[in-house]
């Protein structure tokens, strides 16, 4: 079995911490390193007429996608050969040849060309993708297609992701093209729910309520959004249909606090923290219309989100103070076998499963003054953990994408909290929000 | 003439009728009456002639009028009650405490004549209601006699200081009660920036009540205490510096609904 390990650009005690695990045989699971990644070149493509408008569109679109996968190293764009293809035709005696694509400097695995044109009213792209290492462009053909949009950026940004999309798939990434992150934006005033494509394009508000609107929380099937409102009542949790944003029935108990939803994976319940009876918030389980009430915990402590293993469903990691200052906890979906995950350092909140059930991402303040949080992942069976931020602002509330090799979170790296998205290793940082200030995201599931 | 019996008789009869009808009066016209003998008796004296009026004839409690009289034919003139007596013509002012009838009597050696002039007197309008104490909003009442609690960093016992404040405070909301008998007073829960928004939300639970508990040992009416966390979502104070975040960790009193 191949084992690979997240150990990119990390600080030296996280490579000691591999190091440890290395020993101890575990396996954290997230394939990023750079010189296990096959190298593609991507040419500038160009359009016929009025297509080239929109080639900076979408030749930055493209390459973002591609690169921003992370399956795949693109080879930089300075040292491609001068004879670029458009089309299969264009690889003949003295034309383009495919070899070069494959030696130094370019050293490329695989090569994306193709060029645009508009046809009866649509923008069409001719999209290939070639492996450079085989003998001849007859059998180098991988993927030679059309894909069809409105003649716009729009229209540009749409070819771009679905031809990405289809040369990711072949590395088995899933795209990102599709999904959406919510998250919680005061640029309107009080802070309410807003949605916006994963690349911070499209950002639109979802709810509007009086009051403060956050802790968003996305069913696995993308159909429902709970999330907690605190106005001049108490705080309460909501629930909506992500489809028609219509508000579902979930019947809050009589608690001073309802807050920090989460859904089983099947989303037929809630699990949340609830002021019940009136001690601490403990965590709670019901149905995903309130009824069927269970406590999970029962404890003079304050615990709040309780995250469902979206892959299992049979284990809850959550933000406990059981211990003195909050540190992450998990425990079985009926509440026994509590243990602490984190070493009892800072403070430790904000828990986030990775698609796979096995790793979370946290919020940790350790080495730091409280309220300096940076983002961990922690293989939660091992406890093992690495440092993806170091120190740059406060930086919170990751969760993951889809893919299992983003995380978006917020930080104030940048003054104010804005939502930003990297790689699981830390690298390829983007920033996807600047209006407002802008927290608590979440990466639709799929 | 020649009257014979007959009708002489008849005659007579009419006659005697006329006179049994009239008296016999015409029968002898009365003489006139002797002249009267002219003494030399003086005319009788003139009796007092009065005018007497109050201006105004309404006063309200506290005012005076002035009574203005001028009589004539007369030696002697009083004015009662209080006045005494007056010369024949004058102006007094008056000032009754109630409505008054003043009898002007004169006296003269043509008799003696009275006359009455009265002062009503009405009572003022009451006063306005005293300020009904400024009745302030609960609002104001809270803002001015009850302080906030403070807490240490992610903990929600009452501290020392908390615990003067507290009790004070519940000396205050017991009066505060007492007058604005349907108040309900919020106790909000709120933390300074550094902890986590979710943490925060049942930190600032966990404040509320422990203060709330603290009051209603201490007799404060619990069924008149709501408990609300704000979390870090309403600091009192934004900058990131100790003696901010000091004032956003607390329990602070609004009124409730």
């Amino acid at each position: 079995m191949k084992k690979t390990f997240l150990a990119l650009g990390v600080l030296c005690a996280s490579v000691l911490i591999l190091r440890v695990s290395a020993q101890q045989d575990a396996d954290i699971k997230i394939i990023l390193t750079d010189g296990q990644r096959p190298v593609i070149a991507i040419t500038d493509m160009r359009g016929s007429g009025e297509a080239n408008a929109f080639m900076g569109t979408f030749n930055k679109t493209l390459f973002d996608e591609i690169d921003g996968a992370a399956v795949l190293k693109v080879a930089s764009k300075s040292v491609y050969p001068l004879n670029v293809p458009q089309t299969p035709q264009d690889f003949r005696i003295g034309g383009a040849q495919l070899a070069d694509w494959g030696r130094p400097p370019v050293s490329a695995n695989y090569l994306a060309f193709g060029y645009t044109a508009v046809q009866n009213g649509q923008l069409v792209l001719f999209g290939y993708l070639y492996d450079v290492n085989q003998p001849n462009p007859q059998a180098a053909q991988v993927i030679g297609k059309l894909y069809f949009g409105p003649v716009s950026g729009e229209g540009a940004i749409k070819v771009a992701r679905e031809f990405a999309a289809d040369i990711l798939a072949r590395f088995g990434a899933k795209s990102l093209a599709g999904t959406k992150i919510y998250f919680v934006s005061d640029r309107t005033g009080s802070k309410q729910i807003w949605s916006m494509d994963y690349d911070g394009s499209n950002q639109k508000p979802v709810t509007q309520y009086e009051g403060i609107a956050f802790m968003p929380a996305l069913s696995l099937d993308n159909t429902k959004l709970a999330f907690t409102l605190l106005s001049q009542k108490n705080p309460s949790i909501l629930v909506h249909s992500t489809e028609t944003n219509r508000r579902l029935t979930f019947v809050n108990p009589q608690a001073s606090v309802n807050a920090s939803p989460d859904f089983t994976p099947d989303g037929q319940n809630i699990v949340f923290s609830s002021s019940l009876g009136g001690g601490f918030s403990n965590i709670f389980i019901a149905s995903a219309n309130g009824s069927g009430l269970k406590r999970l915990t029962s404890v003079r402590a304050v615990e709040t989100e309780p995250k469902v293993n979206p892959k299992t469903g049979a284990e809850i990691v959550m933000t406990s103070g059981r211990s003195g200052h909050p540190q992450i906890y998990r425990m079985s979906i009926d509440g026994a076998d509590i243990e602490r995950l984190s070493s009892g350092e800072g403070d430790a909140v904000n828990p986030s499963w990775h698609p796979d059930g096995q790793l979370i991402a946290f919020a940790w303040t350790r080495g730091f003054e409280p309220g300096n949080f940076n983002i961990f992942v922690m293989d939660v069976s091992k406890k093992q953990f690495i440092q993806l931020t170091h120190g740059a602002g406060r930086n919170e509330n990751p969760t993951w994408a889809p893919d299992g090799r983003h995380i978006v979170f917020s930080s104030t790296r940048g003054g104010s909290s804005q939502i930003y998205s990297m790689l699981a290793d830390g690298s390829q940082v983007r920033k996807l929000t600047g209006q407002g200030r802008n927290t608590m995201p979440v990466w639709s599931k799929q | 003439m020649k009257i014979n019996k007959r009708h002489a008789s008849a005659l007579l009869l009419a006659l005697s009728l006329v006179a049994v009808a009239s008296g016999c009066k015409k029968k002898v016209p009365a003489p006139p009456p002797p002249p009267s003998p002219r003494t030399e008796a003086p005319p009788p004296a003139p009796k007092p002639v009065i005018t007497f009026s109050a201006e105004p004839t309404t006063v309200e409690r506290g005012q005076c009028a002035t009574l203005r009289w001028n009589v004539e034919n007369s030696t002697q003139v009083s004015i009662d009650p209080g006045v005494g007596s007056v010369s024949a013509s004058g102006t007094q002012r008056v000032c009754p405490t109630s409505t008054t009838t003043y009898t002007l009597k004169a006296t003269g050696p043509g008799g003696s004549e009275s006359a009455t002039a009265t002062v009503n007197v009405t009572a003022p309008p009451p006063p306005p209601p005293p300020p009904a104490a400024a009745k302030k909003s609960l609002s104001e009442i809270l803002a001015e006699r009850l302080r906030d609690a403070y807490f240490d960093f992610d903990r929600s016992e009452i501290r020392e200081d908390a615990r003067n404040v507290l009790t004070q405070n519940a000396e205050a909301l017991k009066q505060i009660f007492s007058e604005y008998t349907d108040a309900v007073v919020n106790v909000e829960g709120h933390c300074d920036e550094r902890g986590s928004a979710e943490y925060n939300l049942g930190l600032g639970d966990r404040r509320a009540t422990s203060s709330k508990e603290f009051l209603v040992n201490l007799g404060v009416s619990g069924s008149k205490l709501r408990t609300i966390s704000y979390g870090e979502e309403r600091p009192a104070c934004t900058e990131a510096n100790e003696s901010c975040y000091q004032q956003n960790r607390r329990a602070h009193f609004s009124a409730g609904q």
